[in-house]
């Protein structure tokens, strides 16, 4: 969904809806409890949640929203983090997990204290907390549809995957494989791992091309478009439409191709934003609003229409984000119920 | 340093640490406070009395992690499946501990590179048995782990038991007595008619028995496992048994100052925490708050030596 669409959706949504806010939350303080701080996809993240965070506080909806980072990517050490949070009394807990299931104990006390948990991107097996999932399988799916829509006589596909062994990788996968049996014209004609890095992925669609019929699209993860592309144009054919990944190199190519030969894509990932979803989403449910546990991430799409906006704002090395609103969070909300 | 003298010094760090935090955190000074602070450290320090037991006769572990990791992952699924099953394994990983200590006296090996292989070894096998991570915790020791005793809690209640068994155990009995002198001077013990091998091989099975216990303990707390959950253990319990007044050399180890020193490590990274402290900056504030420790202790060790000399 695009943000124009998104926000029109949202717009709809808060008129049928009636007015929500039960309690009062400007005395409730919220925390985020984070694993992990070293990519650049993890800094925006903390950077919007302290963006939106000091700007929820000082209009006085909530009291706090401090953000903490293990200084080891480790489940224990979280698990006592949140554990130190109970302590500190706060109201909510947002936490971006390093382990599905290892900080279950930790969640399970902080609920029994009473306390709000919130998890996002990387979320919590526990029953009592909520979890704002990212739906890996239909990001796999919406590329596919994509390239349908571009493509009328369908073709070749080449697909470019993650870290074998990983569960998103598993998951985009199966979403990919999902996309082309319904859409039968198309066939995957090669797979390669690009493990989500640009360098990785040139070097393994240099080494596959020479095998590969005519390609007409490639299907990726996300932080491979540009090397794929270096790598088909360095192997002399005509670039195909090569889905990409919100990162700052792949848009910045787009563009180029864009002016150069009027180029036409879509760039499709998650906004490291989604810090902010759940901020709202655990004000929310401070508030007294009724929130289903499982919620769903909107992704960030980037059109055509959009690329420019899009890499004006995201910073050179980093990936497109969004901030979301109050307005956002009562919108995916809405969707669940 | 004497060994009455040894446990000051422990027990002075973390009263002086445990009064900052409650200062920091009046919240932490009550039995739920107390037992959130601490329950996290029980697992920690069974982990820090098996390093000990290597320290002990000299060697160093450097799979304790992977290893508590692995019995986590047996823990949350064959120990609550089949409970029978579960325990065999946990038994055969035991006496697995206790092979290897054979194997590095019989061959002569550097222990650091046969634990840091072992560690390997444990890790895959974790990942064999716990692909993603999941499993359940069984009830007895959820039941265990989340008791209420009255007055005390359960943290508290763990962590002096560990250390009186622990205690009584090395310090109380021959046999314990016989393993400190193991890292004394071996050789002195061998030409006694005693064997190295039997007596490094109980030694690593001590070690073994309490990462096993360590293990179940963490996922009686976390109800469920993860191959990776327990691999900064490693780096903590050598740190603990350092802090709680063992050296790496000689057979000098404390347990009752292991446990504490495990307790100290969990409380720095609370502290720091509650401190509000930068990420960035709260390795570098643990290490500082060990290399503290370890400073004053080596200014006590000398002004010691100093009165020895001038008697």
């Amino acid at each position: 969904m695009s943000k124009a669409k998104f926000l029109s959706a949202v717009a709809l949504v808060a008129a049928t809806l009636p007015a929500a806010g039960f309690a009062d939350t400007s005395d409730k303080r919220i925390a985020l409890s984070n694993n992990y701080a070293g990519n650049s996809w993890r800094q925006a993240m903390l950077e919007s949640w302290a963006k939106i965070g000091d700007q929820a506080v000082s209009d006085g909806v909530i009291a706090a929203a401090d953000a903490f980072t293990t200084s080891e990517n480790q489940a224990t050490e979280q698990a006592a983090q949140i554990q130190n949070m109970i302590l500190q009394g706060y109201d909510a807990i947002v936490i971006n997990a390093a382990s599905p299931t290892a900080l279950n104990g930790a969640i399970a006390e902080a609920c029994g204290a009473g306390i709000t948990v919130v998890s996002f991107d990387g979320i919590v097996t526990e029953p009592c907390a909520w979890r704002i999932a990212v739906d890996f399988k239909e990001m796999g799916r919406q590329q596919v549809e994509y390239l349908a829509e571009r493509i009328e006589d369908g073709g070749n596909l080449l697909e470019i995957r993650g870290l074998a062994g990983v569960f998103v990788d598993d998951e985009i996968h199966a979403g990919i494989a999902q996309g082309v049996e319904e859409n039968d014209k198309f066939t995957i004609a090669g797979e390669v791992n690009g493990d989500w890095a640009q360098d990785v992925a040139q070097k393994a669609v240099a080494g596959i091309l020479p095998s590969l019929p005519e390609i007409v699209g490639v299907v990726t993860q996300g932080g491979d478009g540009y090397g794929a592309a270096q790598a088909i144009k360095a192997a002399g054919r005509d670039t195909p439409i090569i889905v990409l990944g919100n990162r700052k190199d792949e848009m910045q190519w787009w563009a180029e191709q864009r002016d150069a030969n009027g180029y036409e894509t879509m760039s499709l990932s998650i906004a490291p934003g989604v810090s902010t979803l759940a901020l709202w989403v655990a004000q929310q449910i401070l508030d007294g609003a009724e929130v289903p546990k499982d919620l769903t991430v909107p992704f960030l799409t980037v059109t055509q229409d959009t690329l420019d906006e899009a890499l004006e704002s995201t910073p050179d090395g980093s990936v497109a984000n969004v901030e979301y609103s109050l307005d956002d969070a009562k919108a995916v909300i809405a969707e669940a119920q | 340093m004497n060994a009455r003298f040894r446990i000051l010094l422990p027990i002075a760090s973390l009263a002086v640490l445990l009064a900052a935090t409650f200062y920091m955190q009046p919240r932490a000074m009550s039995y739920f406070g107390l037992n959130l602070l601490f329950n996290l450290a029980v697992p920690i320090a069974l982990a820090t009395v098996a390093q000990m037991m290597i320290i002990m006769v000299n060697d160093i572990d450097l799979s304790v992690g992977t290893f508590v990791s692995f019995v986590a992952c047996v823990t949350a699924t064959y120990l609550n499946d089949a409970p029978l099953i579960g325990a065999l394994i946990l038994l055969a990983a035991i006496a697995g501990y206790a092979a290897i200590g054979a194997l590095i006296e019989l061959r002569q090996l550097p222990a650091i590179v046969v634990t840091l292989g072992m560690s390997f070894v444990w890790g895959g096998l974790a990942i064999l048995i716990l692909p993603s991570p999941g499993g359940t915790a069984p009830t007895w020791i959820r039941t265990i782990m989340t008791v209420k005793p009255p007055l005390v809690p359960m943290a508290i209640v763990a962590s002096v038991l560990i250390a009186v068994i622990a205690h009584l155990l090395i310090m109380r009995t021959s046999s314990g007595a016989l393993l400190r002198a193991v890292g004394g001077n071996a050789r002195a013990v061998a030409r006694s008619g005693w064997s190295l091998v039997r007596l490094k091989a109980a030694a690593y099975g001590l070690a073994g028995v309490f990462g096993a216990a360590s293990g179940i303990c963490l996922v009686g707390l976390t109800t469920s496992a993860d191959a990776n959950i327990a691999l900064r253990y490693t780096l903590l319990s050598i740190a603990g048994v350092i802090l709680g007044g063992g050296e790496f050399t000689g057979g000098r180890i404390s347990p009752v100052g292991a446990v504490i020193g495990a307790l100290t490590l969990a409380l720095a990274g609370s502290f720091l925490s509650f401190m509000r402290l930068s990420p960035d900056w709260q390795i570098g504030a643990q290490g500082a708050i060990l290399i503290l420790v370890l400073s004053v202790r080596l200014l006590f060790a000398r002004s010691n030596r100093k009165k020895g000399a001038a008697q």
